[in-house]
């Protein structure tokens, strides 16, 4: 006799809750509560992440504290060990990257959504996306024997000649350094600047254009001073999601960047970037000391991307949901 | 028609090139990065690369057998221990939770997603080779499932909840219980954007170097077991490309270019296997 027959239907709940029994014996509160597991595992990967930083990095925050982030002074003999050289060089190598990959993306992206027929837009927006999977070792070598003695022999020698008065393009160029890693990344987050950028001038609605045209301007105009200003917050959005990554590259940076822990104004010098040292230097790290530094060098990337990531994602979602909301309106 | 309109013609016209030239700019990268590559890839190609161990430095010839075999080792460890957690918990998120928690995963998920994966790799360090005191495939295996789980996750729980709510209904009709429908239609039912999800998971982490370089080392040797260092091909492919070797240059091309050759065609199976339709029809 099966136990459901001894309830009472009418006594019983609504007919689908089932009583906890037998949702049992069906196998739902069993499938529940292993995909439950799984689920609550990812949540508690990302805790135990934050935590593993946070806890391996304690020898190097008590012995530094904020004088960490103030010394350029690297030097894993003496244990003396600063970030300043590794944050400066990541933060410029980024820079670069932004002042070259923002405009052309933006732009690539403007003509994407406005301009190219739906089937062109697809396309090249397929191609796109391939462009974003090639894996970053991989531009990592085509920049060291490409990019590299290109600015050796033609960028930095022209640079030299035109800018040459700005301290930024004065020194010695050997052909690694900050300018070089800055335009590796550049086309490393071109990709993503034009698909989130794309995705969010398509969604900008369209009587917003029709609008515009309707009195009197010109394409252009209504491309750059409605469509684009719409979607501003959106397009900052994947500004700072290609920010974040560039940020956090590591192989393409650490083989051309040079990896000389020094500041340098000369946007041509050897540097180092965080990624690239934690990279280099975590496997052969003799001292414990050494192996803290490098992981709170892992903290600062951490924390850095995980603000500029939760910026992003505000700023796309406010984009696209203004263009959801106008359009229902 | 006045000089003014006839310059705010000539800007519109000259700013929409402008924008044209950007996008030919951005796209010919693609047909750039791969021409090269092909071009010197595909003179340093041989069949002793794919067979071969590396030579001692000094000498040339040799291939990179054993960095294959390690990334597949790596790639097969990383599959095992990333796309169940990605794929369940996404059965979780889609059928089972209520909104609070969803957000907490989906959070935790973009959280990780998010994070550059030289802190992955990191977190692997610190969990899988200082307590061993050494390097090991399962450290690396470990680093880059840790980076498939968000992926596989997130577009999962999407294809999961695109399936029409007419085929549970349909299901839940027939007396089925909750996991009978999951396991039996929705699933089936979703299972081309599942597998999209996994392949698209799998493609981003077969390049990925840099948790590898202090997770599974590398090696110049076959690594028997799975608590050996191993090679892995992009680590060698990096290694080989800062040294100042020649014929480690002309290995490098070739590995780069088996590496990009194999994460396009993931990518372009994948995008295909998309483009039939993610879920059964609608009608």
């Amino acid at each position: 006799m099966a136990t459901s027959s001894t309830t009472v239907p009418s006594a019983g709940p609504v007919a689908g809750s089932r009583s906890f029994l037998s949702r049992l014996w069906e196998g739902d509160e069993i499938a529940r509560l292993i995909t439950f597991v799984f689920a609550a595992s990812v949540v508690l990967v990302s805790i135990l992440l934050v935590v593993e930083l946070w806890h391996d990095s304690v020898l190097a925050r008590h012995r530094f504290g904020l004088s960490f982030f103030r010394t350029s002074i690297w030097n894993p003999i003496e244990g003396d060990f600063g970030a300043l050289p590794f944050i400066y060089g990541t933060v410029v190598t980024a820079g670069v990257a932004l002042l070259i990959a923002v405009p052309l993306g933006i732009g690539a992206a403007i003509f994407l959504a406005e301009l190219a027929p739906a089937r062109v837009s697809d396309t090249l927006e397929f191609f796109i996306d391939l462009l974003a999977a090639v894996p970053s070792v991989i531009y990592g070598v085509l920049g060291l024997f490409i990019v590299v003695p290109l600015m050796r022999q033609f960028i930095a020698p022209w640079l030299k000649s035109t800018l040459g008065f700005l301290p930024l393009f004065q020194g010695p160029a050997y052909g690694m350094g900050f300018l070089t890693a800055g335009i590796v990344l550049a086309i490393m987050v071109i990709p993503y600047i034009i698909s989130v950028s794309r995705e969010v001038l398509l969604s900008v609605p369209r009587d917003q254009r029709e609008a515009a045209l309707a009195v009197g301007s010109t394409r252009w105009e209504s491309t750059w001073k409605v469509v684009v200003p719409f979607a501003r917050s959106g397009i900052m959005g994947s500004i700072f999601l290609a920010l974040a990554r560039s940020l956090g590259e590591t192989m393409a940076v650490a083989m051309v960047i040079g990896n000389d822990p020094k500041i340098h104004a000369s946007l041509f010098a050897a540097g180092y970037s965080i990624a690239a040292v934690i990279a280099n230097e975590l496997a052969e790290a003799t001292s414990e000391l050494h192996t803290q530094s490098l992981i709170e060098l892992g903290l600062v990337l951490f924390l850095l991307t995980f603000i500029l990531n939760g910026l992003a994602r505000i700023l796309i979602v406010l984009t696209s949901q203004r263009g959801a909301g106008s359009a229902r309106a | 028609m006045n000089a003014r309109l006839r310059w705010r013609k000539f800007v519109s016209g000259f700013m929409l090139t402008l924008t044209g030239v950007c996008a030919a700019i951005s796209v010919s990268a693609l047909f750039l990065i791969l021409g090269y590559l092909v071009v010197r890839g595909g003179t340093s190609i041989n069949w002793a690369f794919f067979t071969r161990l590396p030579v001692p430095v000094g000498e040339v010839g040799g291939g990179m057998a054993n960095a294959i075999v390690g990334s597949a080792k790596l790639l097969f460890l990383a599959t095992l221990f990333g796309v169940p957690i990605g794929f369940l918990g996404a059965i979780y998120l889609a059928e089972f939770s209520g909104s609070k928690m969803a957000f907490v995963v989906r959070y935790a998920a973009d959280l990780l997603n998010g994070v550059p994966s030289i802190v992955i790799g990191i977190f692997a360090y610190a969990l899988a080779v200082l307590p061993f005191k050494h390097f090991s495939t399962l450290a690396g295996g470990f680093a880059l499932g840790l980076m498939m789980i968000p992926i596989t996750l997130r577009s999962t729980e999407e294809f999961l909840r695109s399936v029409p709510v007419s085929l549970r209904e349909g299901a839940m009709a027939l007396g089925a219980s909750k996991w009978k429908t999951i396991a039996t239609v929705i699933v089936p039912a979703a299972y081309r954007g599942i597998l999209t999800a996994i392949l698209l998971a799998f493609a981003r982490v077969a390049g990925e170097t840099a948790p590898l370089t202090f997770t599974a080392l590398s090696n110049s040797f076959w690594s028997p077991g799975w608590t050996q260092p191993t090679a892995s091909l992009p680590v060698t492919i990096y290694n080989y490309a800062l040294s100042p070797y020649e014929d480690w240059h002309r290995q490098a091309w070739a590995g780069g270019l088996v590496l990009l050759g194999l994460i396009l065609v993931i990518n372009i199976v994948a995008r295909g296997i998309l483009a039939r339709g993610i879920s059964v029809s609608r009608s």
